[in-house]
């Protein structure tokens, strides 16, 4: 479980709080508009930005103050998930041991999670001799072999297509559920929240203005800020 | 691609221009130095080759040596308490005329220096410690604009990895910077291969001077054109084939890289890392302030504003003003044409590194020869002097006209077709307007390295004809060496206000 308590951050003119709980097991889409806070929010869990003031928990212990490698979670960004000049099988092992030194169990973990991904025939390949795809999905593996309870993920597959990004998402949902993952997923694609998400939260200029079950939040209508997001995509995108 | 038609005709002049000022360089000088055959590549012709070659070599190493390690704190320390004023500083050595860099160097390492003369500083160690001076922050400039560019998720998964300092430089920078390394340490060797100011007051006879030197002297001391086509010939087969050798590798980029947001970092808060970048960022300053500080206060002690030295200025001044008009003139046709086809773009990128190809030198070598045969140099000395000054800034000219001028042409030239603007109106219109601040910017430029300029005025003036540059040159080699610090300071002063002025100019939107 993933608790916000009061979490507040300035950034330039805008400030920021968050309150919110996020159940264990739970798979959260966070949508709403650009610069209104989502990576922000991501980036407080995560530590890569420390809050003004308020606490941030997972499971129950206050992990505020921890460096950012002490903390129970993995993160997969948009793009630059991995080292350019280290091979397939060396990305994901980096994730077991910064020092590349593995013993036997280490070694068929990693090698389990690249099965998993589908990545087993590439190992020896570099990023740049893969797709955009399967490069997202050496961050996976390596978020596999982390076993951290929390993943966190940023527009991860905003770059990739319609059936990639669904393939993905089904990835991500399998690995959640295997695992009793807690899935926190930023998106622009109100539609990759109603595939893979439990719950979604609508972000708008530093608050988390409702969070709710999928289903019910994009069919709310009593959010100005959420009817102005989606458009007309609740008539015409499905 | 829309074919827009832009005149050819001035960008085909300024060609011509540039071939033809190239060609009075060195086809004298191939003519001259076939002619001596090999029998003129003596001992002494082959001492000067590996003495150049000797100190460019320790020169870059050297300059590397301190310049990565410098970067590399700079980069972790993104709060060190004036980190931008430091990092701007980096700039100053090469920023400033070599001459007055050199002055400083002296009043602090020289046998009556600050320093009480700790080094000998005429020499080899002379022309290290001046190189390097030069050299180190420029290294560490381009290097720490190498791991600004590594990408904030990097930093990211590093500290969610928790990665360890020597893993981060495993992993992260040194992957980043072992692309440019040797573009770096090549565009170092060229500069010192080639370096003037720095070889003529502080080379120790023939025991320790370069090809550019030893080309000076067999022209303007010994009247030895033969002697000076031969060297001249290793110069150009030394210089073409580096920078020949940089172009394939991704090219030389003159000028100091933009300052950039850097992504966030999350490493290096240990104790052991703090300390450590610190003290390299504290010895960086140790070698970076003494000169500077020894120009301004010895500088002001001494400055003393006379006929002479304001005669000087402002043949100074003259000299650089025409040398940036020309200079422009030359580049902005080739600009307009290379953001216009990618021809263009190869050959006139080629065409403005003229000067670093035919190193001055070896350019100098060839008017003398063309000229002695014809009607002599006195008359011309001026304009060769404006020429070859011209030559030297269109690099720098170039880097900062090109971009702005295919930004330019991407942006309104459509629009331009459609409504039949071409040819003068253009120019006048929209071209000009528009592109008036990076403009302004390479003119100042070209200004400024014509004011600090000594190796044209060296090759070409008269006893008459003398610059800021070249008087402080004379007051040192007259034992006169207090004026020349004041001459110094003088030159210093005029060329930071038209550098200050350009900044703030270029900022502004």
């Amino acid at each position: 479980m993933i608790r916000l308590e009061q979490v507040t951050f300035r950034y330039e003119d805008m400030r920021m709080v968050f309150d919110a709980v996020f159940p264990r097991g739970s798979f959260t889409a966070i949508i709403g508009p650009s610069g209104g806070g989502k990576s922000t929010l991501l980036n407080l869990i995560a530590g890569f930005e420390a809050p003004d003031s308020g606490r941030v928990l997972i499971a129950g212990q206050d992990i505020s103050g921890l460096p950012p490698d002490q903390r129970p979670v993995s993160f997969i960004f948009q793009d630059n998930n991995v080292f350019a000049h280290l091979d397939i099988w060396q990305n994901v092992a980096i994730g077991v041991a910064p020092s590349l030194k593995l013993d036997t169990a280490q070694r068929s973990r990693v090698d389990a999670a690249l099965q998993e991904v589908g990545l087993a025939a590439l190992v020896r390949r570099k990023p740049g001799e893969i797709s955009g795809g399967e490069r997202q999905r050496v961050a996976i593996a390596r978020a596999l072999v982390r076993h951290k309870p929390v993943l966190l993920l940023d527009e991860p597959f905003a770059a990739l297509g319609p059936a990639l990004r669904r393939d993905m998402l089904d990835l991500v949902k399998a690995m959640q559920q295997s695992r009793g993952l807690t899935v926190l997923m930023v998106s622009h694609q109100p539609e990759d929240a109603e595939y893979a998400a439990t719950h979604t939260g609508f972000l708008e200029a530093g608050r988390i203005v409702a969070l709710k079950p999928t289903a019910e939040l994009l069919a709310s209508t009593e959010l100005p800020g959420l009817d102005a997001y989606l458009g007309g995509w609740r008539s015409t995108g499905r | 691609m829309i074919a827009v038609r832009y005149s050819r005709a001035p960008a085909l002049l300024a060609l011509g221009f540039l071939a033809l000022a190239l060609a009075a360089g060195f086809l004298p000088v191939l003519w001259m130095g076939a002619a001596q055959g090999f029998s003129r590549f003596d001992s002494y012709i082959l001492r000067v080759l590996s003495f150049t070659l000797l100190q460019a070599g320790l020169s870059a190493a050297i300059s590397i040596a301190i310049g990565l390690p410098l970067a590399r704190a700079l980069a972790r320390r993104q709060d060190f308490p004036g980190r931008r004023l430091i990092v701007r500083l980096l700039n100053l050595p090469l920023a400033l005329p070599a001459i007055v860099v050199i002055i400083g160097i002296i009043e602090v390492y020289g046998a009556r220096g600050w320093l009480g003369g700790i080094f000998d500083i005429y020499g080899l160690q002379g022309i290290l410690i001046a190189h390097v001076f030069f050299n180190f922050p420029l290294a560490a400039r381009l290097l720490l604009a190498e791991l600004e560019r590594i990408p904030a998720e990097s930093w990211k998964l590093s500290a969610q990895l928790g990665l360890k300092p020597f893993d981060i430089w495993r992993l992260v920078e040194w992957p980043q910077l072992k692309a440019s390394l040797p573009g770096v340490a090549l565009l170092i060797f060229l500069l010192c291969a080639s370096s003037f100011a720095v070889v003529l007051t502080l080379g120790g006879g023939p025991s320790a001077t370069t090809l550019e030197v030893a080309i000076y002297q067999a022209l303007r001391a010994d009247f030895d054109p033969q002697r000076a086509s031969v060297l001249a010939l290793v110069q150009l087969a030394l210089c073409a084939s580096l920078v020949l050798i940089a172009q394939g590798w991704g090219g030389l980029r003159p000028g100091a890289p933009p300052l950039r947001v850097m992504a966030r970092r999350y490493d290096g808060r240990d104790t052991v890392s703090r300390a450590w970048d610190f003290a390299l960022i504290a010895a960086a300053l140790i070698l970076l302030l003494p000169p500077l500080a020894a120009i301004t206060i010895s500088g002001l002690a001494q400055f003393n504003a006379n006929g002479t030295l304001l005669r000087a200025a402002a043949t100074s001044l003259g000299l650089g003003a025409a040398s940036a008009a020309l200079a422009f003139t030359l580049v902005w046709p080739l600009a307009s044409q290379a953001a216009r086809s990618p021809g263009w773009r190869r050959l006139s990128g080629l065409a403005v590194l003229a000067a670093w190809i035919v190193p001055p030198a070896v350019l100098a070598t060839g008017w003398f020869i063309v000229l002695i045969s014809g009607a002599g140099i006195s008359g011309l000395a001026a304009f060769l002097v404006i020429a070859m000054n011209a030559l030297m800034a269109l690099p720098f000219v170039h880097h900062i006209l090109a971009p702005a001028i295919a930004e330019q042409a991407a942006a309104y030239d459509r629009l331009c077709a459609s409504l039949g603007v071409a040819g003068w109106n253009r120019f006048r219109y929209v071209d000009l307007p528009s592109l008036r601040r990076p403009a302004g910017l390479a003119l100042v430029m070209a200004l400024i390295l014509s004011l600090g300029d000594l190796t044209a005025i060296a090759l070409f003036g008269t006893q008459d004809f003398v610059t800021l540059p070249a008087l402080i040159y004379r007051q040192m080699g007259s034992y006169r060496f207090d004026e020349a610090i004041g001459t110094a300071l003088f030159l210093a002063i005029m060329v930071l206000i038209l550098s200050t002025l350009a900044e703030r100019w270029s900022a502004q939107k």
